[in-house]
């Protein structure tokens, strides 16, 4: 199983020296690897039906507590092969519609590091390496999205998908932490479904918030939708992956995973309920509004999720029975129709259905394929999407508190969705042949196998229902309703309510379809709702957080020096002379103070340093001045018998003037521009931060947080560390890891010192 | 740059340079022991090397250097990063240190160590970095002097 899922990762660091050395045929060969774990999955098959719910443990940070553990049951293993099912396909897929792509090895690596964290997130049993596969499934989507990262348009898409989901995913992350102590620090999912009293946890609410939030974000929950169908930006392959089995089902998955835990209440219900069916009918909308054909099919998109959110927030077991074979239907018809759209654009050269038509002759196979498939989508029999749909409308007439307003808009969304799936399903290819960009012909055999195998599992599964029953469905409701669910799946109900409803919707979409233009027209004239949407909302919000990233550079990093050390001398003062005064008083313990003549000496040394510096007129003699100063500390080192700080001291004095004097000369000339009330205010600040040194000082001795180290080090110093100089000891052996950060510092700032001077020195070129 | 190096200076540098970068090496190897180290090490051998520069010019001194101060500090970077690698495959924690103390020949015997490995790196470090900034400073300054010569 660990090699399961972590084999993606290795492929994609090997996938781009594959690609190139494989040459044409390397989507087909690549494409072995997904094909392999799908039998590989359908292979555990037999066992979660006989178990239930098998868990696999790999240890990974022992130290911690953190195992790679994984939870393979009924839900789990429908998305696993889901992923990797359709991911073969798209591999294959992506082979003929990026030939010839220069970027394609770099494409296939992201993609097969995709598929692992998706993998990963639908495995996963302990609840931080979930996390962590969730991120990574954003970071990799939006490299996958951004893919033509020359174009403004894919990046600021890219980087949107990846805001909102990131963001969402801040929010699951302290969801899941609360979720983890509600538990009673139970960080396994396989122990947080089985224990109980979740819901009387007194933070639950915020914590069913907060998961929510990162479960909506990520799959496209109104207000959360905009980013999907903006995701487009992406190559088609990584379109039809991404929509139909794989990162925006992510949030889907782990609602469906956790509601044996968290539903059951009002919260759950409401929140999944009203946010779904709305998701579901503005999806449909906004579906029947577009003219692209990837727009179409991305807003159907957002209609499933919808859909999906809405049964498991009902969850009744008709519901939940609902959602599972939705999930299935949509992930087949969709990734099928999403390929063909592929097909489309690739062979005509447009992406807008009104400018495509009379293609069935051209395109045969396409056509074929795509009526397949829209007829599941648009839950037609013998299709399984109609199965799919008839137990939606059974589950909504039975919602509890909102049967009639998601069968409502369960209804107007059917509605929609019929048009949609004839326009994409006939509009191209039936009619007057029209002038597309490319003369069109069939697409090549990588970029069909695909559409054709799904849309035809999709027939396969409609007719012979009892096969995805058996084989997956029923432990999959088992795992999300958290018993077991005696039901079966059957084309035909008789005549009932749903089938009355499927009725009014196929006739009502037929003739939305057959006057779509009009409707299209219809929705042309109401343009205001362009104007509304979640969108404009975040692009305030993008635009203030510019405008405040600008505001706060403007003031705190305006280029003067002064205002610089200012600020942070003044920050200082205040921070620490707050902390000093709250922990100690006003008492200043001046104890008894011996101070030997030599020492005399040498603070009289500093002082004459100090004070000449800063009256002095000349810069060579202030530079020089400082010098004298800092060699007085090193002298004071000395004299406290520290022989390495003192050397060290010197060095750096001794260049420091070095440097001083190289840039001395290319300093403007040395006049004093400040009034006496600026010199009088610097006064004041140096010696506000002077004296409270001075403060910290005296105090520091009588304050005694914790034993100090210091004896420790000595004594250890010889035995272990094998020296006698305890501050090299230290440095080198005991506290190496520090002395490594600090010396990445001084060589980062040297090579920054370098990049600033040689670009002045270019600037002064030009 | 060029105003500054005379004679006196230029003799004494040919003879001071060595001894300082013999007397950096003698700093960094017995920093375990007694006062010194890697860090200290390194700003004497810098400041040996910024001597000469003083005396002559940028472009001499970083043919004397023979290579790049800039992929010293790498080199710096990567040996102290890698001496923590022994004590890991050994299965220790990061950074654990090993030592080995054989004798030598003429030399007696020789404490070698991850440790000492690593002062080593920040001594290439510390002398990578201030050669880079001071080597820069110092070819800007002689390049601005060459452009207004031309001007």
């Amino acid at each position: 199983m660990l090699l399961a899922v972590l084999s993606g990762f290795i492929l994609c660091a090997l996938a781009p020296w594959l690609t190139r050395s494989l040459g044409d045929r390397a989507g087909w060969l690549l494409a072995i690897l997904p094909a392999g774990l799908f039998a590989y999955f359908l292979g555990w098959i037999p066992e979660v039906i006989e178990t239930g719910a098998v868990t696999l443990q790999y240890p990974w940070i022992p130290g911690l507590d953190i195992n790679l553990s994984f939870l393979v049951d009924g839900l789990s293993l429908l998305f696993a092969l889901l992923i990797s099912g359709i991911g073969t396909f798209i591999i294959i897929y992506a082979g003929g519609y990026l030939h010839g792509d220069p970027y394609l090895p770099r494409f296939y690596a992201i993609m097969f590091a995709f598929t692992a964290a998706m993998l990963g997130v639908v495995l996963s049993d302990n609840l931080l390496t979930l996390f962590v596969f969730w991120e990574l499934t954003s970071i990799t989507s939006y490299l996958l999205i951004g893919y033509h990262h020359e174009d403004k348009e894919a990046r600021w898409c890219a980087l949107q998908g990846l805001f909102v989901t990131v963001a969402g995913g801040l929010a699951l992350l302290a969801g899941l932490l609360m979720l983890a102590v509600a538990a009673g620090g139970e960080y396994t999912l396989s122990g947080i479904l089985a224990s109980d009293g979740l819901q009387e946890y007194p933070f639950y609410t915020a914590m069913v918030l907060a998961i929510l939030a990162g479960t909506f974000t990520k799959s496209a929950q109104v207000p959360f939708h905009f980013w999907l169908p903006n995701a487009m930006a992406a190559p088609t392959p990584v379109s039809a992956f991404l929509h139909s089995a794989t990162m925006v089902k992510a949030g889907v998955y782990l609602m469906a995973r956790l509601n044996p835990a968290l539903g059951g209440t009002e919260l759950w219900f409401y929140m999944l309920g009203i946010f779904g069916a709305v998701t579901m009918f503005t999806g449909s909308f906004m579906a029947l509004r577009s003219t692209g054909i990837k727009a179409m099919l991305a807003y159907s998109t957002i209609m499933a999720l919808g859909t999906l959110t809405m049964l498991i927030g009902i969850g009744t077991e008709a519901a939940i029975v609902a959602a599972m074979a939705f999930l299935l239907a949509h992930a087949l018809y969709k990734a099928a129709l999403f390929m063909l759209a592929g097909v489309l654009d690739h062979e005509t050269g447009t992406k807008d259905i009104t400018r495509m038509g009379g293609l069935r002759r051209a395109m045969p196979i396409t056509f074929v394929t795509a009526c397949v498939a829209a007829l599941s989508l648009a839950g037609l029999p013998p299709l399984f999407g109609f199965i799919a749909k008839e137990l939606m409308f059974e589950a909504t007439l039975h919602g509890g508190a909102l049967t009639t307003f998601t069968t409502v808009l369960a209804l107007l969304s059917a509605i929609m969705i019929m048009a949609v799936a004839a326009i994409f399903a006939l509009r191209p290819f039936i009619g007057a042949r029209t002038e597309t960009p490319k003369s069109p012909h069939e697409g090549p055999l990588s970029m069909l196998i695909g559409p054709v195998v799904l849309a035809a599992l999709s027939l396969v599964f409609g007719v012979a229902a009892f096969i995805p029953e058996a084989a997956l469905l029923q432990a999959a409701v088992t795992a999300v309703h958290g018993r077991p669910v005696d039901f079966h799946l059957y084309l035909w109900h008789g005549v009932n309510v749903p089938l009355l409803l499927s009725a009014i919707a196929i006739v009502i979409g037929l003739l939305a379809f057959r006057f779509w233009d009009a409707v299209l027209a219809g929705f042309r004239r109401m343009p205001f709702i362009d104007r509304l949407g979640p969108e404009r909302g975040y692009e305030r919000l993008m635009d203030g957080l510019v405008w405040l990233a600008e505001w706060q550079t403007r003031v705190l990093q305006n280029g003067y020096m002064s205002n610089y050390i200012i600020t942070l001398v003044l920050t200082t003062v205040a921070l620490t002379g707050w902390t000093l005064f709250v922990h100690t008083g006003t008492a200043i313990p001046l104890g008894d103070i011996n101070v030997r003549i030599y020492e005399w000496f040498t603070v009289g040394l500093i002082l004459a340093g100090a004070l000449f510096a800063t009256i002095t007129g000349s810069r060579l003699t202030a530079v020089a001045a400082l010098g004298m100063a800092g060699f007085g500390v090193a002298l004071v080192f000395v004299e406290f018998s520290a022989p390495d700080l003192g050397t060290t001291q010197i060095m750096v004095e001794t260049l420091t003037v070095i440097l001083l004097v190289l840039v001395l000369y290319r300093l403007p000339a040395f006049v004093n521009f400040s009034s006496p009330g600026t010199r009088l205010r610097d006064a004041l600040i140096a010696a506000s931060f002077g004296g409270l040194m001075t403060l910290l000082i005296l105090v520091v001795h009588d304050i005694n947080v914790a034993e100090p180290i210091s004896d420790q080090l000595v004594q250890w110093s010889y035995p272990e560390g094998h020296g006698r100089n305890i501050v090299n000891v230290i440095l080198v052996d005991f506290r190496a890891l520090d002395t490594l950060g600090e010396i990445f510092v001084v060589g980062l700032a040297a090579i920054g010192v370098y990049a600033m001077i040689q670009l002045r020195a270019e600037d002064r070129r030009q | 740059m060029t105003a500054m190096g005379s004679l006196i200076l230029r003799t004494a540098t040919r003879l001071l340079l060595p001894l300082l970068l013999l007397f950096s090496l003698f700093v960094l190897l017995r920093g375990h022991d007694e006062p010194g180290g890697g860090f200290i090490a390194g700003l004497v051998g810098a400041t040996g090397f910024a001597l000469y520069l003083f005396a002559f010019d940028a472009e001499r001194t970083r043919s004397l250097m023979g290579v790049d101060p800039r992929l010293l500090l790498g080199l710096g970077l990567f040996a102290a990063t890698v001496s923590g690698l022994p004590g890991t495959l050994l299965g220790h924690a990061f950074y654990t240190s090993l030592w080995w103390t054989p004798t030598l020949p003429l030399l007696g015997e020789v404490k070698l160590s991850t440790p000492l490995l690593f002062d080593i790196g920040v001594y290439l470090v510390v002398l990578g970095s201030v050669m880079t900034i001071v080597l820069a400073l110092a070819g800007a300054e002689e390049k601005a002097e060459e452009t207004t010569w031309n001007r």
